[in-house]
């Protein structure tokens, strides 16, 4: 497989048959080739996270991140459109949903797919990434420390969200969680539970936990980086969705 | 992701913005949490916005939990400065 890939903006179909702005980067080889969504960061629509979507096309997979604050602020810088979308409580989950089955549909649609979608978010994205899961046709999801999947947001938290213990019975992926020891949403413990529900409800499932991190260990431009986390974590990537992914 | 709360309020007065230019600001929203520039985990955040104008109208400060309460007692120590009619 060679290095060469091709990433532009595009513009998908997404909630209520809405266009949204999407960054896409595909691959030139292998012909026939899974994708990937990649849910951004609570930071937006940013060069890191584009950053991510250009690794997985060049990792051999067609890739795609919607700008999920589209609507808010079209065309704004990621770090103002991602204040204006603070202040409006964040994205809301249906419309969240939305957006990532116009994606998935998105790349399914390209002539390069093998039918096989996966989703990975980071944040905010991790919980996304699981209520996607929960809600759609996807298969294979990963969560990279997605605050409240359990746990109970505190009394004026600024996305209007609640958790999805209750959605956890109709997840219809496999799913590669990434935390670090160190966070405190999700704590530990948020992490515990996640496990023990899963388990319960029989679940396919796989956490890697991560002494000396704490919360966006994936993020190289900020100082909560760290390279043993991140450098096992792409790895765990790679094998998980090599294998439910690929063919 | 976010933390902690988020905190709004209406203002009144005006900031100097993108491309060297003054707008009206209308809101404020502070919060702790993870800056985007700032070396440093968390910040307290401020974004001085008027949300009438647009997302690119906001001035983002990101100050450490030490400069912040250093920034609200200089606030203070100004106001206090002055002739309390000036600023009742």
């Amino acid at each position: 497989m060679g290095d060469t890939l091709r990433a532009e903006t595009v513009r998908i179909t997404g909630d209520h048959g809405e266009e949204i702005e999407a960054y896409l980067a595909c691959p030139a080889d292998p012909p026939s080739r899974g994708g990937v969504v990649v849910i951004h960061h609570m930071p937006g629509y940013d060069r890191g996270t584009k950053e991510i979507v250009r690794r997985f096309a060049e990792l051999g997979y067609d890739a795609i991140c919607p700008n999920l604050y589209w609507r808010e602020a079209p065309g704004a810088d990621p770090d103002d459109a991602a204040a204006t979308a603070r202040a409006a409580g964040g994205v809301p989950d249906e419309r969240l949903v939305g957006d990532i089955g116009g994606a998935a549909s998105y790349l399914r649609s390209l002539p390069s797919s093998n039918g096989k979608v996966g989703v990975i978010g980071y944040c905010s994205g991790g919980r996304q990434s699981v209520l996607a899961a929960c809600n759609l046709d996807l298969d294979a999801a990963v969560d990279c420390y997605g605050a409240y999947v359990t746990g109970t947001p505190p009394d004026g938290f600024p996305l209007k969200i609640t958790n999805l213990v209750d959605q956890l019975a109709n997840l219809r992926a496999p799913l590669l969680g990434l935390f670090g020891n160190e966070d405190l949403h999700p704590s530990p413990e948020h992490v515990d539970e996640l496990d023990r529900i899963l388990t319960e409800q029989g679940k396919p499932h796989e956490f890697h936990r991560y002494d000396d991190a704490g919360h966006a260990f994936f993020s190289t431009d900020r100082p909560a980086y760290r390279v043993a986390a991140a450098n096992d974590g792409w790895e765990r990537i790679i094998e998980f969705y090599g294998k439910y992914l690929g063919g | 992701m976010c933390t902690y709360a988020t905190v709004q309020t209406t203002l009144e007065g005006s900031a100097k913005g993108p491309e060297g230019s003054w707008f009206a600001v209308t809101d404020a929203a502070v919060y702790f949490d993870h800056p985007v520039h700032a070396l440093a985990e968390h910040t307290l955040n401020i974004d001085f916005a008027a949300p009438a104008k647009g997302p690119a109208a906001r001035v983002a400060v990101e100050l450490t939990a030490a400069a912040a309460r250093d920034l609200v007692a200089a606030i203070q120590a100004a106001l206090e400065s002055a002739p309390a009619a000036l600023t009742a």
